[in-house]
């Protein structure tokens, strides 16, 4: 049962995370940031997500390449 | 432009799986037995089908917002995932995804195996890898449809693109009887990274409580420079990869 658990644990965590759960982290930390400068300090962030995004792009793939030929 | 963008999405991403599902069907199908292999299709399909009406009602069930933060977010991440390997593909650090290489090792492994009957299936393995490889490339489809459909309130329209997809590469699979190898699968990835991840942006700052500039045409800036950055970054990688590989065998020589 542990087993099955496990492996279909694995089986989403691979399906929604992927290779990389670095991007997942950044998506979340960046939309918590965002609710919380809309609700608590009433600023209209939607350039947060846009930006947070194409910086865990680019950290994510300069990973994946570092020491390939 | 939301429901264009969305049959198009749904569209294009369901064919990409559907090319890779048929793959594998082919290879049960020829080497096998198509009865069996049939049979593993349709009951995967039926799975699929059962995940779209129970899932697929219940989502049209939740308060918009939650639905965007939640499903913007599920959305961002996966197509940073599909954008993350189009663009290592691109530029040459991963491996293209080549249908006639997995068409070569489906059949080898499917010749190797052992013909057994179970469960009122005549070749279970054939059943096997056809249920397998037809409920893993549709959930990802699934899961596409069901976020852009419940979030534009049109499932029917989500659900339309999946089928059109379906039926136009079943029916080049079946004229053609071979893998879909000549189609640009990397390209369509890529496309389909970018879309999602626009989308995941626009929903989930949205559902974070944001108010885009210009509203619903804020997507017709975010899809095109989310595409820009993509091809940018693709750029940047295949030029520092050939920078790198001009300059190993002098590293080399100069350390002989």
């Amino acid at each position: 049962m542990s087993r099955w658990l496990r492996s279909f644990g694995a089986f989403w965590y691979d399906f929604v995370i992927g290779d990389d759960w670095r991007g997942a982290a950044v998506v979340a930390v960046a939309l918590a940031l965002t609710a919380l400068l809309v609700h608590a300090a009433s600023v209209n962030a939607w350039w947060l997500l846009p930006v947070a995004l194409v910086a865990a792009l680019g950290w994510s793939l300069r990973r994946a390449t570092a020491r390939k030929p | 432009m939301n429901s264009l963008a969305l049959v198009l999405t749904v569209f294009v991403a369901c064919a990409v799986e559907a090319v890779e599902a048929l793959t594998i069907v082919l290879a049960a199908g020829l080497t096998r037995e198509w009865r069996s292999t049939l049979q593993g299709m349709a009951a995967a399909l039926a799975v699929l089908a059962v995940a779209v009406a129970v899932i697929g009602p219940a989502l049209t069930l939740v308060p918009l917002t939650a639905l965007r933060l939640v499903v913007g977010a599920l959305l961002a991440v996966f197509g940073l995932q599909w954008l993350r390997k189009a663009i290592l593909r691109a530029s040459g650090y991963k491996d293209l995804h080549d249908e006639g290489a997995i068409y070569a090792r489906q059949v080898a492994a499917a010749q190797a195996a052992r013909v057994e009957g179970r469960r009122g299936v005549h070749d279970w393995y054939a059943f096997t890898l056809s249920f397998k490889g037809v409920l893993l490339e549709g959930l990802e489809v699934v899961f596409i449809a069901l976020t852009f459909g419940a979030n534009q309130h049109n499932l029917g329209l989500a659900a339309a693109g999946a089928a059109a997809a379906v039926v136009l590469v079943a029916a080049v699979g079946i004229a053609v009887r071979a893998p879909l190898s000549r189609v640009p699968e990397n390209a369509m990835k890529f496309a389909v990274g970018v879309m999602l991840s626009s989308f995941g942006v626009f929903w989930g700052a949205e559902g974070a409580g944001v108010s885009w500039p210009g509203h619903d045409a804020a997507l017709l800036v975010i899809v095109p420079a989310m595409a820009l950055v993509g091809l940018g970054y693709t750029a940047l990688l295949r030029r520092t990869r050939a920078a790198a590989r001009a300059g190993a065998p002098a590293v080399e020589r100069s350390a002989a």
